[in-house]
Order: C-alpha cells, then sequence, then structure tokens
C-alpha cells in the first residue's frame, strides 16, 4: 500500500499547554482514518496544521512523498488537500453558489458554477440548489454546501471535523454513503470524531489522541467502543446511572404556544404544548436552530407571551420576567456559555450573583452583600469540581466544560422547582459531560421538573424518561424513552429533513 | 408673505445634487467600510481633514484637482491611524472613532490656522456643448462639475463591484463572518484596512468638495455634521449604494428646498424648517428600512466586532 500523507513527529506549542506532542502517523489513498480524542486532546489543531492554518514547532509531513509544509490554506488547497469545518465556515446571508465560490481558487463564471454545483452534487447524492441563501438551510444542507465546496476541488485528502454532531440518524447514513464512494473512488478522509460507533462503521484505521500526544491505535472494526472510549479517556469509565423515580404532579405546563421568530435565521415556534412533571426529566431533541433557543427564551421569560399560556403550578406565569419566575422556583441555562449564561468578563462570584441573587438572596434591602455571594460561587465551584484557581477568576477564563459545569451548578443548587436547560453537554468532555448528566438525575429524583433540550440523542436516550422532537419550531407528542429505537427518533425529528435521499449510482 | 415662485424646480434639483454629493462622497466610501465588518465612527473627522488638505494644496498649488487627490490622500492616511489602532491593537471601534473625529477636527483646525478668508480656485463646471442647452434636462445633468460626476459613477461602481465581482464577493465575506473567511485563508486585516483607507479617501474628498466647490472657502468645523448625516443614510439605506443615493440626493433636496423656503420668507419657524432636512431624511429611510427582518439581512453581521485570529 502507498501513502497518501505521512505525518512525522509534529509538535505545536502554545503559551502554557503543547497542542501536539510528536504526533506521527500515515494516511493511504482511499483510507478512510479515524482521528479520536476528547476536547482538547489537539484534534483540531493537528488538522489545521494539515490545513495549512498553524505552522507546526516542528516535525515534516510529506505529500505523495514530497515535503508538505502548506503556509496557508489556499497552498494546502492547492495540493488537493481540502477541509469541512466543525462550525460551518459559511456565510448565512450569501448564496449556496457564493459560499463556494469563495472557497474556489478559480471559480468558474457564476452560470457554469452553479451548473457544475447541481451536477457533482447529484452525482454524490448531495442534491443542492445553488441560488439559494445558506441561512435558510438546514444544518444537513449546509455541511453539502462544505462538502460540495470541497469535491469542486478534486481533493486527494478530505478533513471532517466532527461531521455528524448535527445530523440527524439519516443524514449521517447519507453522509456515510457519500464518503464511502469518495473513498472507492481513492480519495482520503481523515476523520475527526468522538463518536465511537461512527467511527466503527466507517474506518479503516484510528489514531486516538490524548493531551497532544499519540496514544493507540487501532482496527475500529475490530475494537469495542468501550476499549476506544477508555485508550480516548484514559481511565475506567464508570457509566452514569439512571436513578428510578416516579413522576408527580404536573408542575409546568405549556398550551399551544405560537411565537414568531424576532431575528431573520430564527426559527417560528408553532402551537408547542408541554407538560412536565414533578421528579421526571424531560428531553427535547432536534438539531440546533429548529427552536431550541425560542423555546428556551419562552420558558425562561426572556420573551414575554401571553399570560395563559404557560402555566406553572398552575399560575399563569407568561406575563412574568426571569427574576419572577427565578422566584418561583423555574430556573433555565440557556446553550451559549459566553454571553447568555454567563457574562464574559465579570468574576465567577459576580456571575453567581447574577442568577442567584433572587433565590439565595444575596441582595437583601437592595445591597449586595458579597460575602455571602462569595460563598455561594464557592460552593458551586467545590460541589460542581469547576477547575479554577478561584472565585474571582473571569467566566472567560474558564475552559468550556468547566464554565458549563459553573452555569449548570449555579441553577441545581438553588434547588429549583423546574430546571430548564439547553445543550447541557455541548462540547464538554465526557468526564464532565458525565457528572453534569449525574447532576441533573440528581435533581430530578429530588422531586424537581428537568427538561434537557439537546441535540445529542444518546444523552436524552440516558437520562431522559420521556422524549419529545423539535423541528422546524413544532414539537411532537412525548414517548417514554424505554421502549423507542434510533430509528424511531430519526423519523420523529424528521427524518432527513424532507432532504432528497441520496442516489449513489 | 411667502412668494413660491421664485423657486424655479430646475435650478432646485440642480443645486440639490450639489448640496448632496459630499455626503453622497462620505457615505458610499462608508458603505464600504462597513460592508466589510468595520464601524468608522470618524467620519467627520475624516471630512474635516479633507476639506482642509483639499483647500491647502488647492491653494497653494493654485489646482482644484490637485486639491481633491490630495484631500483623499490626507484622509486616507488619517483613516489608516483608526484602521491600525482597531485592526492591529484591537482598540474599540466606536471608541476610536469618536477620537478620530475629535482629533481630525482639531488637526484641521490647527492647519487652516494661516487659511482663513481666502478663496479657493474655482472649480468649473464640464463644458457639455450643445448637450448642456437641452431645456430642463441640460440644466439637471449636464450643467454640473466633474466632482458630482465622479460621485453618481462612485455609486453605481460600487454597486458592480458589490453584486458582479469576485474582490465584493470576498470583501460582503469578511464582514459577514470574519472567522469563516480567515478559515478559508483570506486575509482579513489586509481587506478591512484597504477598505477603511477606501472610506478615509472617499470621506475626504466629500469634505473637499465643501471648502472648494460648494462654500467654496476654509472655516473651522464647516463640515457641520455633515460626516454625521452620511453615518445614519448608511445605517438607512440598508447598505445599498442605490438607497444611499436617494438618501444623500433627499437630504441634499430638502436642505437646498428649506434654504429656499427661508428666502421666500415662509412663516414656518427657521429652527423648524432647518432641521427638517435631517428629520425628513431619516424618516423616509426608516421608512423604507421598516422591515426589520430584511433589513437585518443587509446588515454585516459582524458590523463593529473584533477581529482576533486564534493560532
Amino acid at each position: 500500500m502507498t501513502t497518501l500523507l505521512k505525518l512525522n513527529g509534529l509538535t505545536k506549542a502554545y503559551p502554557g499547554v503543547i497542542a501536539n506532542d510528536d504526533v506521527s502517523f500515515e494516511i493511504a489513498p482511499g483510507e478512510v482514518h479515524a482521528l479520536l480524542g476528547e476536547n482538547g486532546a489537539g484534534k483540531s489543531t493537528l488538522v489545521k496544521m494539515i490545513y495549512g492554518l498553524v505552522k507546526p514547532d516542528s516535525g515534516t509531513m510529506a505529500l505523495h512523498g514530497d515535503a508538505f509544509a502548506p503556509s496557508e490554506p489556499r497552498a494546502a488547497r492547492a495540493a488537493g488537500v481540502a477541509m469541512v469545518f466543525q462550525h460551518f465556515s459559511l456565510f448565512e446571508a450569501l448564496s449556496v453558489a457564493e459560499n463556494i465560490a469563495l472557497g474556489m481558487e478559480n471559480p468558474p463564471k457564476p452560470r457554469e458554477l452553479s451548473h457544475q454545483i447541481r451536477e457533482v452534487s447529484h452525482t454524490y447524492g448531495l442534491p443542492l440548489d445553488p441560488d439559494r441563501r445558506v441561512g435558510e438551510l438546514s444544518a444537513g444542507e449546509r455541511q453539502r454546501v462544505e462538502i460540495i465546496r470541497c469535491l469542486l476541488q478534486d481533493p486527494k485528502l478530505l478533513i471532517m471535523d466532527e461531521p455528524t454532531s448535527v445530523l440527524t440518524p439519516q443524514e449521517v447514513e447519507i453522509l456515510f454513503t457519500t464518503l464511502r464512494k469518495l473513498s472507492a473512488e481513492g480519495t482520503a478522509i481523515l476523520y475527526i470524531s468522538h463518536k465511537l460507533e461512527e467511527i466503527r462503521a466507517l474506518c479503516d484505521a484510528a489514531t486516538i489522541l490524548r493531551g497532544g500526544k499519540v496514544v493507540g491505535t487501532c482496527v475500529p472494526k475490530e475494537t469495542t467502543a468501550r476499549e476506544m472510549a477508555e485508550l480516548m479517556v484514559g481511565k475506567v469509565l464508570h457509566q452514569t446511572k439512571s436513578g428510578e423515580h416516579d413522576a408527580g404532579d404536573v408542575v409546568l405546563k405549556m398550551e399551544s404556544l405560537s411565537l414568531p421568530s424576532s431575528t431573520p435565521f430564527g426559527t417560528s415556534l408553532q402551537n408547542v404544548s408541554l407538560e412536565l412533571r414533578r421528579g421526571e426529566i424531560l428531553g427535547i431533541g432536534g438539531v440546533a436552530g429548529n427552536g431550541q433557543d425560542e423555546l428556551l427564551a419562552a420558558l425562561s421569560g426572556e420573551t414575554k407571551v401571553s399570560s395563559d399560556v404557560i402555566k406553572f403550578e398552575n399560575r399563569e406565569i407568561g406575563q412574568l420576567g426571569p427574576n419572577e419566575r427565578r422566584e418561583m422556583g423555574l430556573l433555565s441555562a440557556p446553550e451559549e456559555r459566553l454571553g447568555h449564561a454567563a457574562a464574559p468578563d465579570m468574576s465567577l462570584t459576580e456571575n453567581a450573583l447574577l442568577t442567584g441573587v433572587v433565590r439565595q438572596e444575596l441582595a437583601a434591602h437592595r445591597f449586595i452583600n458579597w460575602a455571602k455571594t462569595k460563598t455561594f460561587a464557592e460552593t458551586v465551584i467545590e460541589t460542581f469540581d469547576v477547575r479554577t484557581p478561584g472565585p474571582t477568576n473571569a467566566a472567560r477564563s474558564l475552559s468550556g466544560g468547566n464554565l458549563q459545569k459553573f452555569v449548570i451548578g449555579r441553577e441545581v443548587l438553588q434547588s429549583p422547582e423546574v430546571l430548564v436547560v439547553n445543550q447541557p453537554t455541548w462540547g464538554v468532555d465526557a468526564s464532565a459531560a458525565a457528572s453534569i448528566r449525574q447532576a441533573l438525575m440528581d435533581l430530578a429524583s429530588t422531586g424537581a421538573g428537568v427538561i434537557i433540550i439537546s441535540q445529542d440523542l444518546d444523552e436524552l436516550m440516558e437520562v431522559a424518561d420521556r422524549f419529545c422532537a423539535l423541528n422546524a419550531g413544532r414539537l411532537s407528542a412525548s414517548r417514554p424513552t424505554k421502549d423507542l429505537t434510533v430509528d424511531e427518533v430519526g423519523l420523529m425529528l424528521g427524518g432527513a429533513h424532507d432532504m432528497e435521499v441520496a442516489h449513489v449510482g | 408673505m411667502m412668494d413660491l415662485s421664485s423657486i424655479n424646480p430646475v435650478v432646485l434639483v440642480a443645486s440639490l445634487m450639489v448640496a448632496a454629493t459630499p455626503i453622497l462622497l462620505a457615505a458610499i466610501g462608508e458603505l464600504i467600510v462597513e460592508k466589510s465588518g468595520v464601524l468608522n465612527l470618524g467620519v467627520e473627522g475624516m471630512m474635516i481633514t479633507g476639506a482642509i488638505c483639499g483647500f491647502i494644496i488647492a491653494v497653494e498649488s493654485g489646482s482644484p484637482v490637485i486639491g481633491f487627490f490630495a484631500a483623499a490622500l490626507g484622509a486616507a492616511l488619517l483613516s489608516s491611524i483608526f484602521g491600525f489602532l482597531t485592526l492591529v491593537l484591537l482598540s474599540n471601534q466606536v471608541a476610536t472613532g469618536l477620537a478620530l473625529t475629535l482629533f481630525g477636527l482639531g488637526l484641521s483646525a490647527l492647519m487652516g490656522q494661516g487659511y482663513i478668508g481666502i478663496k479657493a480656485p474655482t472649480t468649473s463646471p464640464l463644458n457639455f456643448g450643445v448637450l448642456g442647452d437641452i431645456p430642463l434636462i441640460g440644466r439637471i445633468l449636464f450643467s454640473h462639475d466633474w466632482m458630482v460626476y465622479l460621485s453618481l459613477a462612485l455609486i453605481a461602481g460600487t454597486w458592480a463591484f458589490l453584486k458582479f465581482t469576485r474582490a465584493g464577493l470576498v470583501l460582503r465575506a469578511v464582514g459577514e463572518s470574519h472567522d469563516a473567511a480567515h478559515a478559508l485563508g483570506y486575509k482579513v486585516i489586509r481587506i478591512r484596512l484597504l477598505a477603511i483607507m477606501f472610506g478615509g479617501a472617499c470621506a475626504g474628498l466629500g469634505g473637499a468638495y465643501l471648502s472648494l466647490v460648494r462654500v467654496p472657502q476654509w472655516t473651522e468645523g464647516m463640515t457641520a455634521g455633515a460626516g454625521w448625516i452620511a453615518l445614519a443614510i448608511v445605517v438607512f439605506a440598508s447598505w445599498k449604494p442605490w438607497r444611499v443615493l436617494l438618501g444623500a440626493y433627499l437630504f441634499g433636496g430638502i436642505t437646498v428646498l428649506q434654504l429656499n423656503l427661508q428666502a421666500a420668507g415662509a412663516t414656518i419657524p427657521v429652527e423648524l424648517l432647518s432641521m427638517s432636512p435631517y428629520i425628513i431624511t431619516i424618516l423616509v429611510l426608516v421608512i423604507i428600512s421598516a422591515d426589520r427582518r430584511r433589513a437585518a439581512l443587509s446588515a454585516p453581521a459582524d458590523l463593529g466586532k473584533p477581529f482576533h485570529a486564534t493560532s
């Protein structure tokens, strides 16, 4: 077997952290190679070096046996390396064709480009309309735009950074069919993910990174997911246990909420009804951008609705603001950690005050009780194992996982009657995610109602008692998670989002 | 008693084009700057700097054309200070822009000390021969100096640049999402700096048009808020070049009309007439861009956000 890309001793250090330490491996033409690792293991830095966005401190790369040291993405693309980004590198206000033209060195005339887009997208079973605005597309379709952009340049190596994190199971199937076809045609694929079952289904070889170092390689088809996970985390994993609890009285009720979107690419909620009982966890699944943020805003009180639409213990609360709802015991933690759940440049103490002020009585007589606030912040830090030098540090200085533990912990410790969380473990490493889930389950077992909005279906199946799907602003009826299969969940999520199914010839 | 017959509509249209040209130039420059994702509030300061640079050089050289070049250059240099501070040193765009205005006002007053009361060399209208003799149209379209036509050409050019060229697409992309543009390998800072300097040059031309054609002499603070109205026009025109033209001409038109009304002895208080161009222009443009969802679509999504390339 020949070698397409060979990495030899790649090292990259940032102040205070070695992102990659002596990383070496090889990829053959047509091979689907997985790069596995937790957040912060150095996967992103490594592929940025291959794509020319970051220069290695030391080490060499060779492509087709020749030295390969791209100084910028343009050089990497010219050499046949293409990349599909984790956070889409797309421009929402521009059309599909414009977006694709931006990623090409010498794009053809607009009309011809549109023709090529239609042609290539049909060949690979990823139909796309070149004239549509990207802001109007679903996550799966957006990813198609990126993939087509890469394919039009006839790449030898396609790098995919967490491509399935925003896709429904059916969309994942379509993607895999395309990738297998590409691989059969001789295109090598470097596939980054931490979803082990997907890697087992798709990849020929895997390199596992931990703390910037290669800690192992394996053939995924012959390795169990558990073995790979333990290589990845470096310790034996404890599985979270679903606490047994009986559902109590209805504590929160939403009746036919319709809410037009306030932003151009937002989603309008249509006729959303839900019911939450004490002691249960309601999981709301769905790909981000289908109304999750709008639903959370309506529940938290950021968006006011007519007062009889939302009832909390039979009181009409639709017109109440966030602090009034907090006082009653309805708390929430939004998805965006920096800037929504926490003020980035304020200290953890100040951030603790911002939502804790009402229930923890941190400002009796309208003066802030700093001593009490600091104690509260310290309690959150201690209870939830937030890694930070202390509560005087700015929220911005915490890593994503640690800040997430802090903002969830801050709400849980206020002993809410109802807690609504949006994407509680997004971008959080496995062990932190496990502890957050455990905290939410413990909270439910004390008799509180919990709503988890998440796009991680495995997570919802694991912790939620009932599951419902949010798709294009509509909420499905809920079903107990015990007897749901992955396929049924996928269909509840709108299948492949009305996308044409792949016809790969 | 008001005598409306003294207002000649043809002269009115011809003079509104002259009155609107400074704002039009400044606004089209700022449109490019904002499309690249930078909010430069220093338009007023760049205009007045252009006004004095153009005036000094035109007086010293005797050539208004060289004066206009000097105005564009001077204001572009001033704007590059803003570019360096905000793009390289990541200073706050709003505060830096305001400081640029104050700095420009002070600097121009200092530079212009020996030039008060001097008359600038004349910029004469272009001669279109017979075309200029056509009734109505001749006076309106073919009686102006070259800067008026340049400003119209800039509007058309900017529209075509943003709509049809690859460079225009890249510029819009940088303003839409600098992170995505950076990930694709575009030089965000370089593109923005060029946009800022183009905006500075346009504002400088606008300022020089005031001091060399419209007035034409130097007085301190002579831009008198034109830069601010240019900024407002860009926003309310939803970042669309032809609407900028509409907004600027509307503003110029009402300015000229209210001056005429004052001269005709209208019974409306002078203060109300003087504020009318500002109020009516903004009102009309607000109504045009009333659909918030559509207006938000044309706004550059990363407008005013600092860009720092991680890694």
